[in-house]
């Protein structure tokens, strides 16, 4: 059995009952091209034109290499607390019946619909330190507007439904007969959730975690509002290109734009086979 | 172990599920939960588990009272229907999850672990395949793990889920007689709950009848089918034909026509006979005449459907293939065995009315109307 399925991963096209592969397969190719292909193979293009060590120069300065250490940095710290406090949201969406679940279960998309600049002006307002939250944590000597950690909470806000989103349909499909069954076992609700519900919604986690990170890389009017925008401190990728192209400068924007384009796709492709191996475990593959 | 069920009674909201249950079964039994879908099989061995609580009563494992004992601590194996194995562990894993879980002072070390689940995979015929996923095994092979993951936990009781539900009819028969194997040389307290009656009659030792949230008859494979308790019981296992009669003047009748079958006591009652314990009658003395509307081929046998009396009551009965019958308008006939039971007031009442018609009618249309056709060959 396993042979055949893995002979038949091999062929481009295997002759089936569903018609329609080259049409579908066609246009699919065709959208991908017009709509992201055919942009960033124009940025990667246009970069090639500086050559080499021009290129290796406007990448590896440090103001540069600072920004997307930055950018990088808080979109992963980001990801990271949204997938912990992601699945706190989904389960309690998920598993509880309580006054007021609709609303939760829409308050959790707001912050794909609301303007992005208007959510990073409003986190600025509530964490500067004469701001609400901002004068409470200014108490504990914690600063968080206008700083790194401004960046984080910022990429929190806007990633958070990614999270919920990709696992709550997940966990909803889970079987309340496997988690008897580990109960009848002799498994505590610690071991259960360990060891037989987290390993189950890893897919849904990773993907979740992929999304939310590279839509934190990428963001950008959120956080100049946050941020405080300091060289070397709290500057973000996306800024330093808008800086660049103000000057004129297109090149090192492109520069820019490339190294993270690179940097992305190998996390998401990463990300990615992590997904297939553990899916491929669970029997989806 | 014992296992004790006093008085429990379950309620999910305002419907009963269970209705004050009682029920003690014996140390290495091997009990079947037999009953149509709703009638709270599933609910009774949940709550035996521990997965429910009861909205009264008590559960005994032994002299304990269990009720307020969480599931962890129950120490039952539970096997549900569609096996709920983890599927992002081997069969390995699977297996060996119940005992890697204990706390640390009573888990065995991780060398034993693995060779007791190598034990009990290699006991249900799992050999060799200990590396792979459950998506990679059949159905049969995906219940055994089940089982050899419930037992590994050594529990008190093993308690099964419609086990074979959701089996093809071949495996099915084959996990029967292993399992039976298994409960023999294993000796847990087993409890199965099924609706398949053959599965129930030719695997337990004793078979609980269950209708409606209550427990309709208990006893041995042999009881229940040869003694049925109640009509529903009759109906439920084995085959039955049932007819509404009255009894009087020391025999069976059937819409004022003597049935030739003896019965000392007075009143309404219901006969049932199962299909194949007839006899046919020709010699002329009082049975049973029916008008044969269908004949089907049976493995062995030709199943007759026929239309009795004077109410035309639908009624089945199985003659030898190479029987003339097969090929007649009308059979003649008598149960060999048979089992009344009293009607009660609801039933009774609609069947006196019809029962007092009959009598009025049948003298006066003697020689004319529907009834004609049911004369010729007997009393």
């Amino acid at each position: 059995m396993t042979a055949t399925v893995q002979s038949s991963r091999w062929h481009f096209r295997e002759p089936g009952v569903i018609p329609g592969f080259r049409l579908t397969f066609g246009f699919a190719v065709c959208y991908l091209s017009l709509v992201i292909l055919i942009p960033l193979s124009g940025l990667v293009w246009h970069s090639s034109n500086l050559g080499w060590d021009a290129f290796w120069a406007l990448a590896s300065d440090p103001r540069t290499i600072a920004a997307l250490k930055i950018s990088f940095g808080s979109a992963v710290l980001a990801a990271l607390i949204n997938t912990v406090f992601g699945l706190v949201v989904a389960w309690v969406l998920v598993r509880y019946r309580f006054p007021g679940r609709r609303i939760v279960d829409a308050v959790v998309d707001l912050p794909f619909a609301l303007p992005t600049a208007v959510a990073g002006i409003a986190l600025a307002t509530l964490y500067a330190p004469n701001g609400m939250i901002g004068a409470w944590l200014a108490d504990f000597g914690f600063k968080v507007a206008f700083t790194p950690a401004g960046i984080v909470v910022a990429l929190v806000f806007i990633g958070l439904p990614f999270i919920v989103r990709t696992v709550q349909p997940v966990l909803e499909e889970v079987d309340r007969e496997i988690e008897e069954a580990a109960a009848t076992l002799g498994a505590s609700r610690l071991d259960i959730v360990r060891r037989v519900l987290l390993p189950g919604l890893l897919p849904a986690i990773l993907t979740g975690f992929a999304m939310a990170m590279a839509r934190g890389i990428g963001e950008y009017g959120s956080v100049i509002f946050i941020a405080g925008n300091i060289p070397y401190v709290s500057e973000i990728a996306p800024l330093l290109i808008v800086i660049r192209l103000e000057e004129f400068n297109y090149a090192a924007a492109t520069a820019v734009g490339v190294v993270m384009l690179s940097i992305s796709f190998l996390m998401l492709l990463i990300i990615n086979l992590i997904q297939a191996w553990s899916r491929g475990r669970f029997g989806h593959g | 172990m014992d296992l004790g069920i006093q008085n429990v009674s379950k309620a999910f909201g305002a419907t009963a599920a269970l209705r004050d249950i009682s029920l003690a079964i014996h140390a290495g039994e091997l009990i079947a939960l037999l009953g149509p879908s709703g009638s709270g099989k599933t609910t009774l061995l949940r709550l035996i588990a521990g997965l429910e609580s009861p909205t009264a009563g008590q559960v005994f494992f032994g002299d304990e009272e269990a009720s307020g004992k969480p599931i962890q601590q129950r120490q039952v194996g539970f096997v549900f229907q569609h096996y709920a194995l983890f599927r992002h562990m081997t069969v390995l894993e699977n297996v060996s999850f119940g005992l890697s879980v204990r706390p640390r002072e009573s888990r065995p070390p991780k060398r034993e672990i693995e060779m007791r689940a190598m034990d009990l995979i290699n006991m249900v015929q799992l050999t060799g395949l200990e590396r792979r996923y459950p998506a990679q095994l059949s159905g049969g092979q995906r219940q055994r793990v089940a089982l050899a993951r419930a037992m590994a936990i050594e529990p008190k009781v093993l308690l099964l889920d419609e086990p074979f539900g959701a089996l093809d009819a071949q495996v099915r028969k084959d996990l029967r007689h292993w399992l039976r194997e298994i409960h023999d040389r294993t000796g847990h307290t087993t409890v199965f709950v099924t609706h398949d009656q053959e599965e129930a009659l030719e695997l337990a030792d004793r078979v609980v009848v269950m209708n409606e949230g209550q427990i309709e008859q208990v006893g041995s494979p042999d009881e229940v089918y040869d003694h049925p308790a109640a009509p529903f019981v009759h109906r439920f296992i084995g085959e039955a034909s049932e007819l509404p009669v009255h009894l009087g003047q020391g025999q069976i009748w059937l819409g004022g026509q003597p049935t030739g079958l003896a019965s000392d006591q007075i009143g309404l009652a219901l006969l049932f006979f199962r299909p194949h314990q007839i006899e046919l009658v020709d010699d002329g003395s009082p049975c049973l005449v029916g008008k044969i509307i269908a004949s089907r081929r049976m493995a062995g046998t030709r199943r007759l459907d026929l239309l009795v009396g004077s109410g035309g009551h639908h009624v089945e009965v199985d003659v030898p293939i190479d029987h003339p019958a097969g090929q007649q308008d009308m059979l003649t006939f008598r149960p060999k065995v048979w089992t009344l039971f009293p009607e009660n007031e609801d039933e009774a009442g609609v069947r006196r009315k019809e029962a007092r018609e009959a009598r009025v009618v049948y003298p006066r249309n003697r020689s004319a109307g529907p009834l004609r056709q049911y004369e010729p060959s007997c009393s």
